[in-house]
């Protein structure tokens, strides 16, 4: 693969709702190595989130090039964006994480049900994701009688389960206290630094300060 | 994702919320099970009337005076023109093993002070016979009593106990009844009927004062045969009348097969109309589960969302909530056929009609059920299956 694992080129995004434009992103390029740990900061509204959703394939751009592994997939379809999520995304969100009353393991098997990952194949790897976040003693638990930092990490071994290119984590510590935020943040900085490229969006300046590089954005543009 | 993967999901889904399912399900449960049960009585009522008729043997002709189709229009009078000539003709035709005048009319019956109405049949000795009676005790009259006119009547069962009380079957043998006044003297018990039957002659000429026939019972040697008879007997009984005319036949032929097929197609039309309404019951339910997908939709609109993040295609969601509803309608079915069965089996056993359940009613009930979960299912899986899945991540 020639270049970088992630570029975008003059991304803009506008919503349209009934007569209202709104403009979420005003021209947005950057580049990201395979390895890196960058944090994307800015304030709520300042169009972190849907750099987020482009990054992670959830959307695609109104104008700009998007190239994912040197692929520019900014005008894939749905069925094809949801291919690359399951590919090459692994996503840890702020909230709802889990299917509610479905075991830790089955959560973290279900993304390799999109696949064609062999089925007993499924739950060995399952299983060595789960040790790595140190949660395999929690494999047959229900996912609702977990603590806010545990359903974290099942997010994270979930997120990881397909070896993804990229793992997106969207406010993970949004919900934790300071201690567990830290691990978390703990966690994934150990991810990392088994090569494993890690995104996190945050508002929070400390959280930031984790990641080795930090993309600051303010009103839909870098800064 | 793999058929057997996704009913296992499925059944995950709906065992979170069992109240609900089942509830859900009820719409299709009713109708299934008034569906069965309908069929069910249907053919067991066909049944028992077939089985009854054929007992009369499949080897019986009936010729009848009047036109063969008869309704609105027809003509009510009494129509006379069937003589014992007539009878006597048919015997002589090939393929005939005997032939019996029938006779019939309804008078009182008298006897220790009871009396009864009752349908009194005058016949000759060989419609014993030919429609196989059976006899609880004594027999039947013979050839000479039918030229002499005897009084003699054979009872029905039904008709002795009425009369001399349960149990007199044995010593009524010899006892006499009063018919119209007149008095007869019994010289068997039928079983299992409520008639009264004499000589033919004694009827005609003491009881109801006619000399023609009310029918004719042709008894067959070859039932295979019977079509080629039927239409000896047609030409025969024309040339007999003096009517050239096929259409303005003042007679009719019938076999129990034809009165086998009326009644089945009379009963059948009546359970199609029957279970039809109760098909409306399945619609009804379909509609109820479409409600509730759609329901169960919206609530989880978050976790359709995660699911697209983990990688969810449009089929995969469209596939998992239409399975699910397929499998409520599916489960709803098959409690539906054995609650059906069961009502039917009781109803049965009430009605003391034979107890059927046909595989084709069985087929049909699980068929339809899959149909109406694929069918009203589509809608909300289709929404499930189209939502954005950012939208669906930030549904609150």
């Amino acid at each position: 693969m020639k270049g970088p694992l992630i570029s975008f080129k003059e991304i803009t995004k506008t919503y349209i709702t009934g007569p209202v434009e709104y403009q979420a992103l005003r021209g947005v390029s950057f580049d990201l190595e395979k390895g890196e740990f960058v944090s994307i900061m800015g304030p709520s509204g300042s169009g972190k989130s849907t750099i987020m959703n482009i990054v992670g394939a959830l959307d695609t751009p109104t104008t700009g090039i998007y190239r994912l592994k040197g692929k520019d997939i900014s005008h894939y379809d749905e069925d094809e964006l949801a291919e690359i999520r399951n590919k090459e995304v692994g996503f840890v969100f702020q909230s709802f994480n889990l299917l509610s009353r479905t075991s830790v393991l089955k959560n973290v098997i279900r993304p390799m049900m999109y696949s064609n990952i062999d089925k007993k194949e499924r739950e060995v790897r399952a299983m060595e994701k789960l040790e790595m976040v140190g949660l395999i003693d929690k494999a047959s638990n229900l996912s609702n009688h977990l603590s806010g930092g545990q359903i974290q990490r099942v997010a994270i071994a979930r997120a990881l389960v397909m070896n993804p290119s990229i793992v997106l984590a969207d406010e993970p510590t949004g919900n934790l206290d300071t201690k567990t935020a830290e691990e978390i943040m703990g966690t994934l900085k150990k991810l990392n630094d088994k090569g494993v490229t890690v995104i996190v969006i945050t508002h929070e300046e400390n959280i930031a300060e984790f990641t080795k590089r930090i993309i600051k954005i303010r009103d839909g543009v870098v800064v | 994702m793999e058929l057997q993967e996704l009913f296992l999901l499925a059944v995950e889904a709906l065992r979170r919320n069992v109240g609900r399912t089942l509830l859900t399900m009820l719409g299709i449960i009713i109708g299934i099970a008034s569906v069965i049960t309908i069929m069910s009585l249907g053919a067991g009522s066909t049944k028992s009337i077939v089985d009854s008729i054929s007992s009369f043997g499949a080897n019986v002709l009936t010729v009848s005076p009047g036109r063969a189709k008869r309704g609105p229009g027809g003509e009510s009078s009494v129509v006379t023109t069937l003589t014992s000539d007539d009878a006597k003709e048919i015997e002589k035709l090939n393929n005939v093993k005997s032939v019996s005048r029938v006779v019939s009319s309804s008078k009182t019956i008298t006897a220790n002070s009871e009396s009864e109405n009752v349908q009194v049949r005058g016949v000759d000795a060989s419609y014993s016979e030919i429609q196989s009676l059976e006899f609880m005790s004594g027999g039947f009259f013979d050839e000479g009593d039918v030229l002499s006119a005897a009084k003699d009547v054979a009872l029905g069962d039904e008709v002795v106990e009425e009369l001399f009380g349960e149990g007199a079957e044995e010593f009524v043998i010899g006892e006499t009844v009063r018919i119209d006044g007149r008095v007869f003297q019994i010289v068997g018990v039928l079983e299992e009927s409520s008639e009264a039957i004499v000589p033919v002659t004694t009827a005609q000429n003491i009881l109801f004062g006619q000399t023609h026939l009310d029918s004719i019972s042709v008894e067959m040697e070859e039932a295979e045969l019977s079509s080629l008879l039927e239409a000896e007997i047609e030409s025969l009984l024309l040339d007999q009348h003096d009517i050239d005319d096929v259409e303005a036949a003042d007679f009719n032929i019938r076999n129990s097969q034809n009165m086998v097929d009326t009644i089945s197609s009379v009963t059948g039309t009546l359970t199609g109309l029957l279970s039809g309404i109760a098909a409306i019951s399945l619609v009804v339910g379909g509609i109820g589960i479409m409600n509730i997908m759609l329901v169960t939709v919206t609530e989880r609109t978050k976790e359709i969302g995660l699911l697209k993040a983990l990688g969810a295609k449009h089929k995969d969601i469209l596939s998992q909530f239409l399975i699910e509803a397929v499998v409520l309608t599916i489960m709803g079915g098959i409690i539906g056929i054995v609650l059906g069965m069961a009502v039917a089996l009781v109803a049965a056993t009430a009605m003391n009609i034979p107890f059927v359940v046909t595989p084709l009613s069985i087929a049909l009930s699980v068929g339809v059920s899959v149909g109406v979960g694929i069918l009203f299912g589509w809608y909300p899986a289709s929404k499930a299956a189209k939502l954005h899945p950012i939208d669906a991540l930030r549904y609150e």
